[in-house]
């Protein structure tokens, strides 16, 4: 168990010191959820559509702050392909590693993407004065939220690279699940405003529990489902897709 | 017993039989190849041997263990040296190390120490804050293989060492290899398309054709076997395999594979 968690640390720890060695692209993917902040919130600040749940940009900023973790995280698979084209994940796989451990290991590194683009969207939500909450507790709940977001999806994702297995067949469905699963969710409009069927669909999406939890821990506010229940669902959710990326994962070799 | 021993290794993807019935055993310190056309099963039977690929049936044992039911105790006693890329580029070349000395359970009192003298051993040390993208394709090798003898493993398996790398490189490559097994007797597995490297380095070859072993001895008595005066390894090579068909499936992935490791090395 211990030698466990010491090895999925061990693929974290490779995982980190590759954005230290180059860490442009964590800047470059903190330009789309500025600019989601900066005009679609603004903009729709500005139409009052939000009758009775305050300002707009305090609604909206939680739900970006998840989308951040949603699109980083889905289109983690295809480093997965590419380590698998370059002979990487071979030579890995023949060391006493569980398999598990990689897996997990893997996307808690996409958590730690996530983190310097969750910085990048608090000091915007200070300059745009929203109201933040900067109780202590809150703040760690905010933190291991996004990371369990991010474990998950980036989960999600290496399974489907584990299935499909090439790449071009990677980007189109990494293409075909972001939007669907952004648009089921509460990020941008509240649950209650949703059509019947589209209600039924982001309470299976997973999302919707992250954004339901940060927008709680980040404005401090009441969440809708409970902030217990929606860790609960994210562990478990995450933890099962662990499982399965674990037995998997050898597939991609062959 | 031996320290490296194949019962009926087969592996079949469907109708194809990649690997059929291999049978071949390895002493301790044996510098050994597989030697075949493209095609003829030598990756599918080290991939086996490295626990990537399950068999279909047969077993293998190293070291005493089976790759079935013991992976995790053949992971600990061998190390790899993929045809393809290794080494992660955006690291340095010490980074690299220090990740698979953690991998492969070794303690963090001796860490350091041991990537150090992983790095001396493979005359990397000058170069061990250097990205490993800037290295030359002998280096990376090098890099590859100190990688793999980390946590000083009983066999090494290396799939198509030289590929790709000039003859400089490829000499360096080569002494350090049969450093490794002069120095702590590790026991050699190899693939290669050079027969002449194979006569000069390897004690025993075995020939793959069509997925099973036709000839295994040394080189020496199986030149003598062709009764032919003269005659070098690679008559014996084609002798064994130049009936055997083009591959026909696949083809294509596998080339563009080499050719990429080959212009990587290059």
């Amino acid at each position: 168990m211990i030698n466990f968690f010491r090895k999925t640390f061990v693929i974290t720890e490779l995982e980190i010191r590759k954005i230290f060695h180059d860490p442009t692209e964590v800047f470059t993917r903190a330009v789309q959820p500025v600019l989601w902040i900066l005009t679609f919130g603004q903009v729709f600040a500005r139409m009052h559509v939000m009758q009775g749940h305050g300002n707009y940009l305090d609604f909206m900023a939680p739900g970006i702050l998840a989308q951040s973790a949603l699109f980083i995280s889905i289109f983690y698979g295809i480093a997965i392909i590419w380590e698998r084209d370059l002979g990487l994940i071979h030579k890995i796989l023949t060391t006493p590693t569980p398999r598990t451990a990689v897996v997990l290991g893997k996307a808690l590194s996409a958590g730690m993407r996530t983190l310097p683009v969750m910085v990048i969207i608090y000091l915007l939500a200070i300059l745009l004065k929203i109201n933040l909450s900067w109780n202590v507790l809150n703040l760690f709940g905010v933190l291991g939220m996004v990371i369990l977001g991010s474990m998950f999806f980036s989960t999600f994702s290496l399974i489907i690279a584990c299935l499909v297995k090439t790449r071009e067949r990677f980007m189109g469905i990494g293409q075909l699940l972001t939007m669907p699963l952004f648009f089921a969710s509460n990020a941008i409009y509240p649950l209650e405003i949703m059509p019947d069927w589209l209600k039924v669909v982001s309470h299976v999406n997973p999302l919707t529990y992250v954004i339901d939890a940060l927008r709680a821990m980040m404005l401090g506010q009441q969440a809708q489902f409970g902030i217990a229940l929606d860790f609960v669902i994210l562990i478990l959710s995450t933890f099962l897709f662990v499982m399965i990326g674990g037995a998997l994962y050898k597939r991609v070799i062959t | 017993m031996d320290i490296l021993v194949t019962k009926d290794l087969t592996k079949a993807y469907g109708k194809v039989i990649a690997a059929n019935a291999v049978n071949i055993s390895v002493a301790q310190g044996e510098v050994f190849a597989l030697l075949g056309p493209n095609g003829a099963g030598k990756s599918t039977v080290l991939k086996m041997l490295t626990t990537l690929l399950p068999p279909t049936s047969g077993d293998a044992f190293i070291d005493g263990n089976s790759i079935r039911t013991q992976p995790n105790k053949v992971r600990k006693s061998i190390g790899y040296v993929p045809q393809m890329l290794a080494a992660d580029g955006s690291l340095t070349g010490y980074e690299n190390l220090r990740i698979f000395a953690k991998l492969y359970d070794i303690p963090s009192a001796e860490l350091k120490q041991r990537v150090n003298d992983t790095l001396a051993f493979m005359g990397l040390a000058d170069s061990a804050k250097k990205l490993v993208k800037d290295y030359s394709g002998g280096m990376i090798r090098k890099l590859e293989i100190a990688q793999a003898m980390m946590h000083r493993p009983k066999v090494m398996f290396l799939d198509e060492p030289t590929v790709g790398l000039d003859p400089i490189a490829r000499k360096t490559v080569w002494e350090h290899i049969m450093q490794l097994q002069k120095e702590y007797g590790t026991t050699i597995v190899m693939t290669t398309h050079l027969m002449e490297e194979a006569d000069e380095i390897c004690r025993r070859v075995a020939l793959m054709s069509n997925g099973k072993i036709v000839a295994t001895d040394t080189p020496a008595n199986l030149k003598a076997s062709l009764n032919k005066p003269g005659a070098t390894l690679e008559d014996v090579f084609i002798f064994y395999t130049g009936n055997q068909k083009e591959d026909e499936d696949g083809g294509i992935r596998n080339i563009s594979r080499e050719r990429r490791t080959a212009s990587r090395l290059g």
